[in-house]
């Protein structure tokens, strides 16, 4: 269509015109082409990496260690998955990613939801400051707070020993509540919230304010269901970053029973020189929850990118 | 306007308030609502950054008693040849890494955006990295990096090269790792190149067209300078996050070989949690924090343009 414009462009002289036509025709196959190839090598270049994993974590130990390596083999087998479980306990590691990444998805969405609705809707005294603080917390790195975090986490009252003062134990140090809790409240989903509440006609809320729902019934009645989508974004949001995330699961956690999948990861590699096998299963592990979860729903994904604020 | 309307109509709409101290309905609603975000966000935010600041004043170290060293840890770091190291090495992949990325996810930007086919499949796939958690993808990398039988020496052996040691030599660590990151974060790059694409009025094109540009001149003259905004927003995210390195360090080099890989946060990690030298690590966190402070800001004036409009 673009091109067709391009063909038929008026023409202020015989001469310029023929130049037009011919570039035109020229770019109409030259350039789709090229973006093809451009294409193509890309996404060969992406899918490899995760191939060779998958494939690596299939293939029988003697054709890993090979030089040429073996690009195709006929003799799968599912061992180095065992080794995985038996020398690994990234049974283990999974499992305990899975509760934490669900919880902290589950109350994460519920937590921000509410503040953004509160920040979008309700009118209440304060409201300007106590977002702009919010805002603040979003620009600070993570990084700067993770010891004073470490050490309020551990002085938890009534928690791993601790008396009410918090002191005597490790409080929620290496335990699923310390892997949870901290990781809640993100300034980031708040933020969104707000601007998709924000956008919805104030009309419904009014019409159930007069009926005399509480505020709480407008929002979880009236509001949520017609908010989904944006649910939708900030929950696998949320979960790709807590399924994700190993800074945090490395320095609360120090039993093996604890460990995240991540963390798990890691100390595979160190424990034993590098077993090539096991721990290409344990990565194919490690990813598959959020590759499988972006593959069903990355209509949602784009949706977040583009909502997180990017003017053209 | 809403608000001239819903004035304007019954009483259980307006927010009625008494006294100065007595709340509206809708105020008391919006406790409930933001205490359960407010609490964590207290406790694990916001108390501990201010408590760092006071940390990064002593000598904190869990095991011995704290004393008040006032700006000591800062001198301290000026004379840390470790830090400065880090420094370094933080810069250097930085500027290795952010124009690649850029100009990769421009290219796959145009290249989707160029009226193909399975232009989805495309986006789907350049994404797929950035779903992946770091340490796994650090994982496969270090088995293709792997100087006797990883994939890319075999690669290079294809093409008549002779193998490289990759990460486990100090002048190619940091390229690696960059190499690594590229490929990792175009994906990134070419979906906020692509909604910048979108926003481009078809108007601007059709005007040129008019003109009689073709699509090069299209391109260089209405694409490009179009893409400005979008390309200010890629590079100020980007430097906050190559700056905030760490995981693929940990995981494959853990700062070697010879401290070649040493980033700043690896720094705070190592200073922090495996020295004990809390005092000291929580006052590198706060230099990271005032180098990447105006990024940050600047950041923040980009995302609430871009929002209210």
């Amino acid at each position: 269509m673009a091109d067709a414009a391009n063909v038929t462009v008026p023409s202020r002289s015989a001469r310029t015109a023929t130049s037009h036509r011919v570039v035109a025709i020229g770019n109409r196959y030259v350039l789709p082409s090229l973006a093809y190839a451009v294409l193509v090598v890309a996404a060969l270049t992406m899918l490899i990496p995760f191939l060779w994993m998958v494939f690596t974590s299939f293939k029988p130990q003697q054709q890993i260690f090979k030089m040429p390596p073996v690009i195709w083999t006929t003799q799968y087998t599912i061992a180095h998955y065992m080794r995985a479980i038996t020398r690994g306990n990234f049974h283990i590691y999974f499992k305990n990613s899975m509760i934490v990444t669900v919880s902290v998805t589950l109350l994460n969405v519920f937590v921000t939801a509410l503040a953004g609705y509160a920040f979008a809707r309700l009118q209440w005294r304060g409201k300007g400051i106590v977002f702009t603080i919010v805002l603040s917390v979003m620009m600070l790195p993570g990084l700067i707070a993770l010891i004073p975090t470490f050490l309020i986490v551990k002085a938890t009252p009534f928690a791993g020993g601790n008396n009410w003062l918090g002191q005597g134990g490790t409080g929620w140090l290496d335990s699923y509540p310390g892997l949870i809790v901290p990781m809640l409240g993100s300034a980031f989903d708040v933020f969104l919230f707000r601007q998709f509440f924000l956008a919805l006609p104030t009309e419904l809320e009014d019409a159930g304010r007069i009926d005399g729902c509480s505020e709480f019934a407008i929002f979880w009645r009236i509001i949520i269901p017609l908010s989904k989508a944006v649910l939708a974004v900030v929950a696998l949001f949320t979960f790709q970053a807590a399924w994700n995330d190993f800074l945090w699961a490395l320095v609360i956690t120090q039993s093996d029973s604890m460990r995240t999948i991540q963390l798990g990861l890691t100390l595979f590699k160190s424990q034993h020189t590098i077993d090539w096998g096991p721990l290409m299963a344990g990565t194919t592990l490690a990813t598959i929850p959020t590759v499988v979860l972006f593959l069903a729903f990355q209509r949602y994904f784009v949706q977040g990118i583009a909502l997180t604020g990017i003017k053209g | 306007m809403a608000i001239a309307t819903r004035t304007g109509q019954t009483g259980a709409v307006r927010p009625r308030r008494q006294g100065r101290f007595s709340l509206t309905r809708q105020e008391k609603a919006a406790i409930v609502f933001i205490l359960p975000l407010m609490i964590p966000m207290t406790i694990y935010w916001i108390i501990p950054s201010l408590a760092s600041l006071y940390y990064s004043l002593t000598n904190y170290s869990v095991v011995m008693p704290t004393a008040w060293v006032g700006l000591g840890n800062f001198r301290r770091m000026m004379d840390d040849g470790l830090f400065w190291r880090s420094i370094k090495n933080t810069v250097y992949f930085t500027v290795g890494n952010i124009p690649l990325t850029m100009l990769f996810g421009l290219i796959l930007a145009l290249s989707v955006n160029a009226g193909i086919h399975a232009r989805n499949l495309f986006r789907v796939v350049f994404y797929l990295p950035l779903v992946t958690s770091t340490i796994a993808l650090s994982m496969v990398w270090l088995w293709l990096f792997d100087p006797n039988f990883g994939l890319l020496n075999a690669f290079l052996k294809v093409l008549g090269i002779h193998p490289q040691m990759w990460l486990q030599s100090t002048s190619q660590a940091i390229p690696s790792i960059v190499i690594m990151s590229v490929w990792g974060g175009v994906g990134g790059a070419m979906i906020i190149y692509l909604a910048g694409l979108q926003g481009i009025p078809e108007s601007l094109y059709e005007a040129a067209r008019v003109d009689g540009a073709n699509r090069w001149q299209l391109i260089r003259n209405i694409t490009l300078p179009m893409l400005k905004p979008v390309t200010l927003y890629v590079l100020v995210t980007s430097i906050i996050g190559s700056f905030q390195i760490f995981g693929p360090i940990y995981a494959m080099t853990d700062g070697g070989p010879a401290f070649a890989t040493t980033t700043i946060v690896h720094q705070i990690y190592v200073n922090g949690f495996r020295y004990f030298n809390m005092g000291y690590a929580a006052a590198q966190s706060w230099v990271l924090f005032l180098l990447l402070l105006g990024l940050s800001l600047f950041n923040l004036r980009l995302m609430r343009s871009g929002m209210e409009m």
